[in-house]
């Protein structure tokens, strides 16, 4: 079938573009949460 | 399960129920051939992103109005996501116009009002970054916001306005427009997806941006101490 390949290419590239966003928002949750519980464990000391 | 990962895993499950149907249950289109299947992907993806802008601006206006800081956080993740919609709009477009057209690329309106749009997005996320001081960055780029949502109508109708390159709408495009009923109903349906899956984006977004200033509260607290 003609241009099934520039198809797929599409496909494949935006869930690509997708993905990646996702991985980023994933990435920096998991930063935060540790930025967090470091925070969160410094507190009773520095009381 | 927390409502996020029922949320996402029901996005999923629908990104991929759209995908098999533009596959395998619309109707291969006359005179573009397997090419025209990018339409559920690219036309779905720019009505999601439309939708996204459409959640920031609303952010956007009720944090003028409120001051409240959950409407800036939904306006970020609005916008984020929204970008990140556009980003595969104008990705895709190219792909399929390549074979059509047999160019990747013009200045027409609909094609440069979304370029625009995604350029203006990336400057609300830009400035955010600039103001240090977290309500004068909610407010500055609320009102930022606001003025970059007007190009949203102006994507949507720049094909109804104006003689362009791009195609004519086939949704709501007025007579002699429309779609086969089953290349309708797959479309309606990837639509659907779409939104769903923006929605999990959106939510996973703004609890991100709700972390952040749980964060930064404490590290203040921290710090004074």
């Amino acid at each position: 079938m003609k241009n099934l390949d520039s198809v797929f290419a599409a496909y494949i590239v935006g869930w690509g573009v997708f993905f990646v966003f996702y991985l980023t928002i994933a990435k920096r949750t998991s930063n935060l949460r540790a930025e967090l519980d470091r925070l969160k464990n410094s507190l009773p000391r520095a009381k | 399960m927390s409502k996020r990962i029922i949320l996402g895993a029901v996005a999923i499950l629908l990104v991929i129920a759209s995908a098999y149907a533009a596959f395998f249950i619309a109707p291969e289109e006359r005179t573009m051939g397997v090419i025209q299947r990018i339409f559920y992907f690219h036309v779905a993806s720019a009505w999601a992103g439309f939708t996204a802008f459409f959640l920031c601006f609303i952010g956007n206006l009720l944090y003028v109005w409120k001051r409240a800081q959950k409407y800036d956080w939904l306006a970020v993740s609005g916008a984020e996501v929204g970008l990140a919609f556009t980003t595969v709009v104008l990705i895709t477009g190219p792909i399929w116009a390549h074979p059509v057209w047999g160019i990747w690329w013009t200045w027409d309106a609909r094609l440069t009002s979304t370029f625009v749009l995604w350029l203006l997005y990336v400057s609300y996320l830009l400035l955010r970054t600039l103001v240090e001081e977290p309500d004068r960055r909610a407010l500055l780029s609320s009102l930022f916001g606001i003025f970059a949502f007007i190009d949203v109508p102006l994507v949507f109708g720049a094909i109804r306005w104006w003689r362009t390159q791009h195609p004519q709408p086939v949704i709501a495009g007025g007579q002699g427009s429309g779609l086969e009923p089953t290349m309708k109903a797959v479309f309606f349906f990837s639509a659907f997806a779409m939104h769903v899956f923006m929605a999990f984006l959106v939510t996973e977004r703004y609890a991100l941006e709700k972390m952040q200033t749980e964060t930064d509260f404490l590290a203040r607290e921290v710090e004074a101490q």
